[in-house]
């Protein structure tokens, strides 16, 4: 069922998951935006292109959720002065990805009155001047600039007894760099404002010197915690526009990839939950179990986190029936173990303490925010890509969305519990039906403009790929979206009226990717 | 309670032997004496620094302290800030946004300021390289006396750089 806007000419595009693109004016952009929000659906994600070689001018794309499926919304720019209409009135979240489309490409998000929206950079701090936009095609990759001014405006808050807590960019334990500005009285935290961008690495720019079939491996590494998502998505995005079929056992073999790295990064995160509410003998077993399942990956696929287990067309990897019998006791015994370690956590009156009630984020400004993932199923709003729309193999898989409804960081512990259980189900379930099938199916050369979408749902929430093909074989533009974009903005909610030594329970109940937003 | 407790008599101690050191790891030698190594050795502070990596060899780095691992138990410990720590442990290419927060650390760790450069991005580089972003490896940026390659490296090699970093060269002192 194609989706209906007036006036809009909707085109769709093969693949595994249902998508439009549709060509846009600046008026139909806003009014699309405000419809799709109005009828529920939410922004996936926000990124501009340069088409200007081709005489295209640049061209801004916004992809959208609605029921019906993905719709991608084009709007094309001249290239001097480029602007388009802010959608961060009908979707808040695109506030930093409008920003970034800025830094990196120099097209401004604005308001009717023609104001920027938000006139700060997000990604620029200093490595490059203001007026050059790496993602342009003028932009060498080897361009360089020495270091530029960084002065970045922090909203303040003022009144009696307030004062500010800076902290990072280098944090107090092993974390990926970002700022926090607390603006606190007492120890009551008034407002929290992020700044993140440090570990940009320029990796949009990085895809456009690489091969279609090299490039997955770069996708894999944009957040190492989310490899396989992020893999899998890539090449999900290459097949659609090389119209591969791939075989129902590399598909199977896919999701059991997906969920162990599911099952291992709820079980540390499970670890760290209990010992930053100071139970470390939480982080002493569940650690203990996720570096077994680790060992186990790197024992029967060759890579503890999986890394590069994915390749366009199936998989580079395959399982006997000896495999299989070792994998499903490892399924029993872990179930067994948090079982058991659950029955600990529920238990114990101190721990429950700091979870419940603590880092409230209520349903309504999770949806206000579009926040996805586990995130959002743990204020009630049941957002999993592999059970709505679903894609293959899950489609026949039926995962079981797993929702609570708190919103604080105990309802957050638990879908990670439950999520645990039924990856645990659905690895059982992939390994005692797993039909033949070749691993990898050939594929066709994709051509040249061919375009195509990846959505796989990764443990902390769904992850985008955007591809476009160049002549023979290469990147043209590959666009990954972490569904941290959504979700960083939902933490500076979750901590108001929290005090400050709880920060790093609730930053660690949402576990966000820093380098997976900062690209 | 006393479920906890018959959890850890049941589960036991995991923790296994250490790995060697290699020489092989080392960038710079002889910088330190064996006196101060035989020190540092029994007691190391470490400050890691993410300078912009994709958070893979973060992972191995927390599975350092993990039972099987037990890193406390060689007696090294990951502080809190630069200015307690012996080592700096550094991950990633160096992104530009990075560049100055690892150079401040860096200038905060007092002597004699040992730096391991973990990964191969830390190394090299790795796939993301050089560019408008990103300085590539952390020698670009600071010294590194020990780099340990691996995407990400697994925590025996981490331990297996940490440890050569502390014990002097087979052929250095003899």
């Amino acid at each position: 069922m194609a989706p209906e806007l007036p006036g809009v000419q909707f085109e769709p595009l093969a693949g595994s998951v249902a998508a439009w693109r549709a060509a846009v004016d600046a008026q139909q952009w806003l009014r699309a935006g405000e419809d799709i929000a109005d009828r529920g659906g939410r922004l996936a994600a926000l990124w501009a292109s340069d088409d200007t070689d081709r005489g295209a001018g640049l061209c801004v794309r916004a992809l959208l959720v609605s029921f019906e499926g993905l719709i991608c919304l084009e709007l094309r720019m001249p290239e001097r002065d480029a602007s388009f209409p802010d959608l961060s009135q009908s979707f808040p979240c695109a506030d930093r990805m409008q920003r970034a489309v800025h830094d990196l490409c120099g097209a401004r998000a604005l308001t009717p009155d023609g104001d920027a929206a938000d006139p700060r950079p997000w990604l620029r701090h200093g490595a490059w001047p203001e007026d050059i936009f790496p993602l342009r095609r003028n932009v060498a990759a080897s361009a360089r600039w020495p270091a530029q001014p960084d002065a970045y405006r922090f909203v303040t808050v003022e009144g009696d007894g307030v004062h500010e807590i800076p902290v990072g960019p280098v944090h107090a334990g092993t974390i990926e760099p970002g700022h926090f500005r607390f603006s606190v009285v007492g120890e009551r935290v008034l407002r929290l404002e992020e700044r993140l961008g440090y570990t940009h690495k320029g990796i949009e720019k990085r895809f456009e010197q690489m091969s279609l079939a090299d490039a997955i491996r770069l996708a894999g590494r944009v957040s190492g915690d989310s490899t396989v998502a992020y893999a899998w998505a890539y090449a999900m995005a290459l097949e659609s526009i090389s119209g591969a079929q791939v075989s129902e056992r590399a598909l199977r073999l896919r999701a059991l990839l997906l969920e162990r790295e599911r099952i291992a990064n709820h079980l540390g995160d499970l670890g760290y939950l209990g010992n930053d509410a100071g139970l470390a003998f939480g982080l002493a077993q569940f650690s203990r179990l996720k570096e077994d399942v680790l060992r186990l990956n790197a024992r029967l696929f060759g890579h503890r986190y999986l890394m590069d287990r994915i390749v366009p067309g199936g998989v580079a990897l395959d399982v006997d029936p000896a495999a299989i019998a070792v994998l499903l006791d490892e399924a029993d015994r872990i179930e067994r173990e948090v079982r058991a370690l659950r029955a600990i956590y529920d238990d114990h009156a101190g721990l429950q303490d700091r979870f419940m009630t603590c880092g409230r984020l209520a349903p309504d400004t999770a949806v206000r925010l579009g926040v996805v993932g586990l995130a959002a199923r743990a204020c009630g709003i049941a957002l999993d890509a592999r059970a709505h729309p679903g894609y293959a193999p899950y489609t026949e898989l039926q995962p079981k969305v797993i929702t609570e409804r708190a919103g604080d960081v105990a309802a957050r512990v638990n879908v990670r519990f439950e999520e645990l259980f039924e990856s645990l189900r659905l690895e059982r379930r992939i390994l005692r039906h797993l039909p033949a099938g070749e691993r990898v199916a050939p594929l066709a050369v994709a051509p040249e403009g061919g375009f195509g979408f990846g959505w796989v749902e990764g443990w902390r929430g769904e992850v985008f790929v955007a591809l476009e093909a160049g002549a023979a074989g290469t990147v043209r533009r590959c666009h990954p979206h972490d569904p941290s974009w959504q979700n960083w903005p939902a933490l500076e909610h979750a901590i108001l009226g929290n005090i400050v030594p709880d920060f790093p329970l609730i930053n660690k109940s949402f576990n966000l990717s820093y380098a997976g937003q900062d690209l | 309670m006393h479920k906890l407790l018959r959890q850890i008599v049941k589960v036991g101690i995991r923790t296994e032997a250490p790995p060697q050191a290699d020489d092989s790891l080392r960038q710079i030698t002889d910088r330190l004496n064996q006196e101060v190594l035989r020190l540092l050795g029994r007691a190391l502070a470490i400050r890691h620094v993410d300078a912009g990596s994709c958070n893979g060899c973060e992972l191995e780095i927390h599975a350092l302290a993990n039972p099987y691992y037990n890193i406390e138990g060689l007696g090294i410990r990951f502080v809190a800030s630069p200015r307690h720590a012996d080592m700096l442990m550094v991950t990633g290419p160096v992104s530009r946004n990075m560049e100055q927060a690892l150079r401040r650390t860096y200038e905060a760790t007092p002597e004699p300021k040992l730096v391991l450069a973990i990964g191969d991005c830390g190394c090299s580089g790795g796939i993301f390289g050089d560019g408008y972003a990103s300085c590539g490896r952390v020698a670009s940026v600071i010294p590194v006396d020990v780099a340990v390659p691996g995407c990400p490296p697994p925590p025996a090699a981490i331990m297996q750089g940490i440890l050569t970093a502390v014990r002097a060269p087979a052929q250095g002192f003899r």
